[in-house]
C-alpha cells in the first residue's frame, strides 16, 4: 500500500485512512492516538483516546478526569489491532510516558516520532530507532546551528552560579511537563541536596513524575509571607517561564533569571528574554541526533513536521532519502 | 579557552554592573597566568591579532557546510561569527580532553602569517567546543561587545587585590599583557609594578554635585569659581617624547586627535575640556565635539572642519616635577604661566568666574556668557588634586535642565532586579499639522523614577497594553488617554537616526503628571528650538 494511503495530513492532524484515526489531532476527533501529554499534542475533547499509561495519567491530570469519551492505555512495544491497522507505541524518549506510534498496514510501515531525544534522561524510557519505510520526524530544532550540550555542563554552570552568587535568587525557567522534573533530577545529580523550590504550576506533575519512581528530593513551594525575602537568598527556584517576568517573581531578592531550553543556544534569544544564565537543556532532538536518528531507522522516506522542515529536507536531498515537510499546523513546541 | 568562553556568556547577559564585578574578579582570581592576562587585555581592547582577518570565515565555512544549510542558519542566527561558531562541523572535545588554553590560541593566531591564517584558524575551530569556537572567533574579528569598559575590568583588578582603582590606572598604560607582574602584586606575591614608561595616565580628579544644603556650609572665600564647558575631559601628557590624550578613564584617544596632539610641544601633563573650534574665535557645541568622537581615526576634512582644542583647568605635572600635592591657588598660577606658552588656537586657558557670595554665583550659573557652559566648578583655594571623588574640594553646579512634558509610547521590561518590572519608557512629544498631531518618539529613559514610581508605571502600563512584541509593550497614548512624563535632559542634539530629527542627552524622568491630560503635553517645535 502507498505510504500516503496509510497516513496522510488532514487539517485535525495525521490521518489514517484505513484504521480511522487521528494521531495527536488538533481538534476533537472520534478516535485518537496521542504520543505524549505536552497540551499541543494532548488536547481533551476526542471520543476515544489510546495512549502510554503514563500519558493518560498525565492528560487527566492537566485537563480534568474526563478528558475523554474513553481511554484504553497502549503498553510499549505491544501490537495492537484497530480496523486493518497494526499499531504499536514505542519509547520516545522525550518526557514520562512520550512514545512513537508505528502504524503497519499491507506491508507499509510508518513511525510516527512524536517529539522525541536521543539523550539519556533519567525521567524517562530512551528512545529506540525502530526500522520502517517511511520515517516522520519531528524538526523543532531541525537547524545546524542547533547543537545542544551535555547536560552535565549546563548543570554545572547553574551549580557555579549559586555559589558565586550566594544573595541571589536563582529562577529557572523550565516548561511545566518533562522539563521541570528533568532539571530537578539533574540537579540532583550534580550533587546538590538543599530544598528546590517550585512554582505551584509544578506541583501536581511533580508529584506524579515521584509517584511513578523519580526521586526529586525536597521539594517545597515558593510561597512566601511578605518580608520573608532573604529566606529564598542562594535558594533554587524552579518555574514555568511566564512566571518570571510576572509581578510572581518580586518575592525573590535580586532574581537571577535562568531558562532550561534548547532555545538558549542562540544568545540573541536569551538576550531578549531578559535571560541572565541561559541553560541549553532541551528535550529534543539536536541536529545531530535528527539526521543520525533519521539514518538509523533505515527510512527510504522521511516526512518532517513542525520545526525547521526546509532544512531537515534539505538534509535528507543531500544525503538521497527522499523528504517532504508535512506542514501541520498548530504544534507549537510547549515542551521546549 | 572554555572559562574565557564562559566568563564571555554570562558577561554580555549579566546586565549589573556589580554581577559583571563579581565575574572578573572571580575568574582572575581562579584562572591562572597567562591565560587571565590575555582576557584581561582581550577586555579592555590590548591585544592585537592581524593575521587573521573576519573576510576569511566565510570563506572557511562555505568549505564546510553545505551554502542553502548555512543561508537558513544565518538567516535564524543573524549573527555571522554565532552562526559560524554554531554549524562548523567538529565533534566536541572529548570531557577530560580540554580544547586549547586562551594562550594557546592567542599564540597560534599572532605568530601566524598572512598565508597560513585561514589555515591556522580553521585547525583551532576544529580543535575547540562551541563555545570556544565563538569566543576564538570575537577575538580574531575584534570588539567582544560584552559591555565591559576597560575601567571596569580596572575595578575588577582592583578588587581582586583590595587596592584603589586610581592606583591600577596610573599604572595602566606601563604594563603589556599577560600582565603577570600586575597579577603577582595583587596577590601579594610580589612588590608593586614601577612605572617605567613615559606619558602615562594621571588618575583625574572628579567632583561633586552641588546641594542646596551644601552652601549654607561653604564659604565663598574659601572657593574659586570656575565655568563648567559642555565637551569632553581629557588629560594631555608629553614626556620624553611620548605624547597621549587621555580620556578620563584613562583610555588613550590619541589617535584621534592628531590635530591637538601635535601641538603637545611641552613637558608635562595638562587637565581640561576637550572642545572644537578656534579658542579665540568660537567655541563649538557638542553636536559640533561629536563629529570627533568615538571615532579611532580621523580624515583630515573633518579635523578641519572642527579642530580640537583643549581648554585647560589643571596643571598636573611641570617637567620633572609633579604639581599635584600643591594647592589649587599654586597650581593655578603654574597653570596660567604653563598655557601661556602653548600654541594659542590648541590650548587656552579656562577663566576664573569671579563672585561676591552664592546667589550672585546662583546668577552666573543660570545665566552662562557662553552656549557651550553647562554651570559653574567650584574649587577649594586650598584643594591638592586627588583620584576619584573626594567630598569636599571641588562641587559642580550645574545649570537647570531643561524638561519636556512627553505621552508614554512603549514600555521595556528591565533586566535583574527589575526584570518583572516594565521599567525602560520611550516617550513622545506631538507632532504634524494641527487635528491631525500624531506622537513621535523623542528619546527613552529607565530612572529617574522613585521605586514606588515604578511600581505605578508599572501597573499603568500593564492595565492599558495595546500591542506587545517580546518584552515590549505599546501603550494607550492619544489625545484623551495617556501618562504624561515630565522628562529633564541636559541638552539636544540633531539627529538623523531618530524620526524626530533630535537626540537627547542624558534624559530622566523627573516627575509623573498623572494630572496632566496628553493633549496637552509639548510639540516637536518646542525642542526643535532648543537646537540652536
Amino acid at each position: 500500500m502507498r505510504a500516503s494511503d496509510l497516513l496522510r495530513p488532514a487539517p485535525e492532524g495525521l490521518y489514517c485512512p484505513p484504521g480511522d484515526f487521528f494521531i495527536d489531532p488538533v481538534r476533537p476527533v472520534a478516535r485518537a492516538l496521542i504520543t505524549h501529554g505536552h497540551s499541543d499534542h494532548a488536547r481533551p475533547g476526542h471520543g476515544a483516546v489510546l495512549a502510554s499509561r503514563q500519558t493518560l495519567d498525565i492528560m487527566a491530570l492537566r485537563c480534568g478526569e474526563d478528558f475523554a469519551g474513553t481511554t484504553e492505555a497502549a503498553r510499549l512495544g505491544e501490537t495492537l489491532r484497530i480496523g486493518g491497522v497494526a499499531v504499536t507505541f514505542y519509547p520516545a524518549g522525550h518526557v514520562l510516558g512520550s512514545a512513537q506510534i508505528a502504524v503497519e498496514h499491507g506491508g507499509t510501515r510508518i513511525v510516527a516520532s512524536g517529539d522525541y531525544k536521543r539523550r539519556a534522561d533519567p525521567t524517562c524510557v530512551s528512545f529506540e530507532p525502530i526500522g520502517c519505510d517511511v520515517f516522520i520526524t519531528e524538526a523543532t530544532f531541525g537547524l545546524p546551528v542547533f547543537r545542544h550540550p551535555p547536560d552535565g555542563i549546563e548543570i554545572g554552570k547553574l551549580v557555579k552560579s549559586v555559589g558565586q552568587f550566594p544573595e541571589r535568587a536563582h529562577l529557572v525557567g523550565a516548561y511545566a511537563l518533562g522539563k521541570a522534573q528533568r532539571v530537578i533530577r539533574l540537579i540532583r545529580d550534580a550533587g546538590v541536596d538543599g530544598t528546590i523550590y517550585i512554582h505551584g504550576a509544578l506541583a501536581r506533575l511533580c508529584d506524579y513524575y515521584r509517584s511513578q519512581g523519580i526521586e526529586l528530593g525536597d521539594l517545597e513551594p515558593a510561597t512566601v509571607e511578605a518580608g520573608a525575602r532573604r529566606d529564598f537568598a542562594g535558594a533554587i527556584v524552579v518555574g514555568p517561564p511566564s512566571a518570571f517576568a510576572d509581578r510572581w517573581s518580586r518575592r525573590f531578592p535580586d532574581p537571577l533569571s535562568c531558562f532550561a531550553s534548547g532555545w538558549m543556544r542562540i544568545r540573541q534569544r536569551a538576550r531578549q528574554g531578559g535571560v541572565e544564565l541561559p541553560l541549553i537543556i532541551s528535550d529534543h532532538s539536536d541536529w545531530d541526533e535528527l539526521t543520525a536518528t533519521i539514518l538509523e531507522t533505515g527510512a527510504p522516506e522521511v516526512w518532517v513536521t513542525h520545526g525547521r522542515e526546509e532544512a531537515l529536507v534539505r538534509w535528507c536531498e543531500l544525503q538521497g532519502i527522499a523528504a517532504r515537510p508535512l506542514n501541520l499546523v498548530g504544534y507549537e513546541d510547549e515542551g521546549d | 579557552m572554555q572559562r574565557f568562553a564562559e566568563l564571555l556568556d554570562r558577561l554580555v547577559l549579566t546586565p549589573s554592573r556589580n554581577g559583571k564585578l563579581k565575574l572578573l574578579v572571580d575568574h582572575f582570581g581562579s584562572v591562572e597566568d597567562p591565560d587571565r592576562g590575555l582576557a584581561l587585555a582581550a577586555i579592555t581592547g590590548d591585544l592585537a591579532i592581524t593575521a587573521v582577518k573576519p573576510a576569511m570565515l566565510r570563506a572557511l565555512v562555505a568549505e564546510r557546510v553545505d551554502p542553502v544549510l548555512f543561508n537558513y542558519s544565518y538567516d535564524y542566527v543573524g549573527d555571522l561569527a554565532e552562526t559560524v561558531s554554531l554549524v562548523w562541523p567538529a565533534p566536541e572535545p572529548a570531557s577530560g580532553r580540554p580544547g586549547p588554553t586562551l594562550a594557546e590560541v592567542v599564540r597560534r593566531l599572532q605568530s601566524a602569517s598572512r598565508s597560513d591564517g585561514p589555515h591556522v584558524l580553521a585547525g583551532l575551530l576544529d580543535s575547540a567546543g562551541t563555545n570556544a569556537r565563538y569566543a576564538i572567533i570575537k577575538l580574531v574579528t575584534g570588539g567582544l561587545r560584552v559591555g565591559v569598559s576597560a575601567r571596569l575590568a580596572k575595578q575588577a583588578l582592583a578588587d581582586l587585590g583590595q587596592q584603589d582603582v586610581a592606583s591600577i590606572e596610573e599604572l595602566w598604560h606601563g604594563l603589556a599583557p599577560p600582565y603577570e607582574g600586575l597579577f603577582a602584586w595583587l596577590e601579594g606575591r610580589a612588590d608593586r609594578p614601577r612605572r617605567t614608561a613615559f606619558a602615562l595616565f594621571r588618575p583625574v580628579m572628579l567632583s561633586n554635585a552641588l546641594e542646596e544644603s551644601d552652601l549654607a556650609k561653604l564659604d565663598p572665600a574659601d572657593y574659586a569659581a570656575e565655568w563648567k564647558w559642555d565637551g569632553i575631559r581629557v588629560q594631555a601628557v608629553s614626556e620624553g617624547g611620548v605624547r597621549r590624550l587621555y580620556s578620563r578613564t584613562g583610555d588613550d584617544i590619541s589617535r584621534a586627535f592628531p590635530d591637538l596632539v601635535e601641538a603637545m610641544d611641552f613637558s608635562g601633563a595638562l587637565d581640561g575640556e576637550l572642545l572644537v573650534g578656534d579658542p579665540s574665535v568660537a567655541t563649538g557645541t557638542f553636536s559640533d565635539l561629536q563629529q570627533r568622537l568615538n571615532r579611532k581615526s580621523v580624515s583630515p576634512k573633518v579635523a578641519r572642519a572642527y579642530p580640537a582644542f583643549m581648554r585647560c583647568y589643571d596643571l598636573l605635572q611641570r617637567g620633572e616635577e609633579d604639581l599635584r600635592g600643591l594647592p589649587f591657588t599654586e597650581r593655578r598660577n603654574a597653570l596660567e604661566a604653563f598655557v601661556a606658552g602653548l600654541d594659542p588656537s590648541r590650548f587656552d586657558l579656562s577663566p576664573l568666574a569671579a563672585f561676591e557670595d552664592w546667589q550672585a554665583l546662583d546668577q552666573m550659573r543660570m545665566n552662562p556668557p557662553h552656549p557651550v557652559i553647562e554651570g559653574v566648578m567650584l574649587k577649594r583655594l586650598d584643594s591638592t588634586y586627588v583620584a576619584g571623588r573626594p567630598k569636599g574640594p571641588w562641587f559642580k553646579w550645574k545649570r537647570d535642565p531643561h524638561t519636556v512634558d512627553a505621552v508614554l509610547m512603549y514600555a521595556q521590561r528591565g533586566h535583574g532586579k527589575r526584570s518583572s518590572f516594565y521599567s525602560d519608557y520611550t516617550f513622545g512629544v506631538w507632532a504634524g499639522p494641527e487635528g491631525e498631531e500624531e506622537l513621535v518618539p523623542v528619546g527613552k529613559a529607565y530612572f529617574g523614577f522613585t521605586d514606588e514610581e515604578l511600581r505605578q508605571i508599572d501597573k499603568y502600563v500593564r492595565d492599558n497594553t495595546v500591542e506587545r512584541f517580546g518584552p515590549v509593550r505599546s501603550v494607550r497614548a492619544d489625545k484623551s488617554e495617556g501618562l504624561v512624563l515630565e522628562v529633564a535632559f541636559e541638552g539636544l542634539n540633531r539627529s538623523t537616526r531618530h524620526k524626530s530629527g533630535v537626540a537627547m542627552r542624558f534624559p530622566r524622568i523627573s516627575r509623573l503628571r498623572w494630572d496632566k491630560p496628553p493633549s496637552e503635553a509639548d510639540r516637536l517645535e518646542t525642542l526643535q528650538a532648543l537646537l540652536d
